[in-house]
């Protein structure tokens, strides 16, 4: 019993070490004057985690959208009401799925590359041999991918939803049959640019933070040896997932008025 | 040579750089220029050999205490290291060479006890002061840490890049001159995995000399090169601390090498400085540890066993439990 107390008191306080390291680090980072002469070092990162992610995330966004319309025309046809497919597979992605599926993706993609590189360059001592020559690895690694995430992952995600209404147009419109201008006059209709897009790019800003913040700390507090770098890279994968899931009924609960 | 405000570690004229960069690229190829020329430069520009009147000393350790979890690896280690010498610190492996090297870089933080760099208290002072006082500092790493995603030439000019405005003409101009220094001009296109471990040592070496910091710090440069390369690192090593004048810092377990180029040698063990010196001086050092340390006994008081408890009873030992077997 008393061993089981001490055990949590343990982890309660590794877990807040850990925070608290975390917390710094974002700090360290991204808080202290930033500096103009990195913008190439951040539009590389944008391109190594943003344009490189492009692929999977097009891809998903596509069976997405067209599994999203042969299921909605399914139930919709029931009640005669196909006209509304455009609307309804547009709210759900724009508002919903693009935001966090792209965040699943990220993380997959993205974020282990990011820890499994910050974590390698500790092992082998690039981070400590930049610190030595007075460059803060903070600045110089850490801050401009912190930064690439946050304006790549709203990028994905406006993308993933677009491709997802082009792949629900295809299959509904083109396929299933459903009036192209009802398909897209409802989507017109009912989709407001403030009240849904705006949110679900809200979302994905702070998506993009938190994974790519959970992936650099992840690598930086590596232990640096193999099985350390492997821990670290599942560590972020499942922990930037299960982030972006509970931020995500969060976000929906304060921003859609319920 | 040196202005003040280097000193201080205030960010230098790039011009004044400059002309100091290629002053020295210049010293480098000073053997050639000496047997073209038999001049006596040499004489004029050598720091003298190891001096007790000086008093500027650049590196200061007080009393430090260092632990790493339970394990004690420094109990009270006091040192000072005198600017423009070549101070070796040497040991059995395992004693804290390289922690050392850290605790005087500011990686690591003393548990108690004062490290003083260049004046200051370097855990006294904020993390920009820190790294601003890093750039009068080169270390080359056991494993030469380059960066692996930069070809050579991009990583020797990286300091260069982020530290001075200097023009590209020139950065190109002056990495070419340090990597023919270490012998590898040749390979600037290359990439740190396409070189042998020397190799990749030799370019950590240019790397580290990049800015001409006023203090050098060698972890083991000696260990895995082979003969030919160790030559030339030992040369190198000596050469740039005098022609420079910078300090330089050798930890490492070569005795011969080191004593070859130090001016003064600390011998660790156990987390002590355990004898100090002059290279002769040390070599006429009656102590046994010492004297175990330097001809390479293998049996004497620095134990070459971890402690473990008496081995005959451990391999007799009734009911050893190895792992989930255990032996009835």
């Amino acid at each position: 019993m008393l061993g089981r107390l001490r055990n949590l008191g343990h982890y309660s306080l590794d877990l807040f070490a850990t925070l608290g390291r975390a917390g710094r680090l974002w700090w360290l980072a991204i808080f202290r004057r930033p500096s103009l002469g990195n913008v190439s070092l951040v539009v590389n990162q944008i391109y190594r985690l943003g344009v490189l992610s492009l692929v999977i995330t097009v891809m998903s966004g596509f069976s997405i959208g067209a599994v999203l319309a042969l299921q909605g025309y399914n139930q919709l046809v029931k009640y005669g009401s196909e006209s509304a497919l455009g609307l309804g597979v547009a709210l759900v992605l724009v508002m919903e799925i693009g935001p966090v599926v792209s965040a699943l993706l990220f993380a997959g993609r993205a974020g282990s590359a990011v820890t499994a590189e910050i974590g390698l360059m500790k092992t082998t001592e690039q981070l400590a041999s930049m610190e030595m020559m007075g460059v803060d690895p903070l600045r110089r690694i850490v801050a401009p991918r912190l930064w690439a995430g946050f304006f790549a992952l709203p990028i994905l995600a406006l993308m993933f939803s677009v491709v997802g209404i082009w792949g629900a147009a295809v299959i509904g419109v083109e396929w299933l049959g459903v009036h192209e201008g009802a398909f897209w006059s409802t989507m017109q209709e009912g989709v407001d640019f403030v009240h849904h897009v705006m949110k679900g790019v809200i979302k994905s800003v702070v998506f993009g933070l938190v994974v790519t913040w959970i992936a650099v700390f992840q690598g930086y507090d590596a232990v640096p040896t193999s099985e350390g770098i492997a821990a670290a890279t599942t560590r972020t994968v499942v922990f930037s997932s299960v982030a972006v899931l509970v931020l995500d009924f969060f976000l929906t609960l304060t921003m859609f008025n319920f | 040579m040196v202005s003040a405000d280097y000193l201080q570690g205030k960010r230098m004229n790039s011009g004044v750089m400059a002309g100091m960069m290629i002053a020295f690229g210049l010293f480098l190829l000073k053997p050639c220029i000496n047997s073209m020329s038999d001049n006596t430069m040499s004489e004029d520009t050598a720091t003298d050999v190891y001096d007790d009147t000086v008093t500027d000393d650049v590196v200061v350790l007080e009393d430090v205490v260092y632990r790493r979890g339970k394990k004690t690896i420094f109990n009270g280690v006091s040192l000072t290291i005198p600017r423009g010498k070549t101070v070796a610190m040497m040991g059995p492996s395992g004693t804290g060479k390289t922690t050392l090297l850290r605790l005087i870089g500011g990686q690591l933080t003393p548990d108690s006890g004062r490290v003083i760099v260049n004046g200051q208290d370097i855990n006294a002072i904020t993390r920009d002061e820190l790294f601003e006082l890093r750039r009068d500092m080169g270390m080359l790493f056991q494993s030469g840490a380059l960066f692996t995603d930069l070809s050579v030439f991009e990583n020797v000019a990286f300091p260069m890049r982020v530290h001075t405005d200097l023009s590209e003409d020139f950065i190109r101009d002056l990495v070419l001159i340090k990597l023919q220094s270490v012998g590898l001009r040749g390979a600037s296109s290359l990439f740190p995995s396409e070189l042998s471990g020397g190799m990749q040592r030799r370019v950590a070496l240019a790397r580290a000399m990049a800015l001409d910091p006023q203090i050098l710090m060698y972890d083991e440069p000696f260990s895995g090169l082979d003969p030919i390369a160790m030559g030339v690192i030992v040369q190198l090593i000596r050469r740039v601390a005098d022609v420079y004048g910078s300090t330089s810092i050798v930890v490492s377990h070569d005795i011969q090498e080191t004593a070859s180029i130090a001016d003064y040698i600390y011998v660790l063990s156990d987390g002590r400085v355990i004898g100090e010196g002059k290279p002769d001086d040390l070599r006429q050092n009656t102590s046994p540890r010492i004297q175990q340390f330097i001809k390479g006994d293998s049996d004497g008081p620095v134990p070459f066993h971890y402690p473990a408890p008496d081995y005959s009873e451990e391999l007799l030992a009734e009911n050893l439990k190895l792992g989930w077997f255990s032996f009835e």
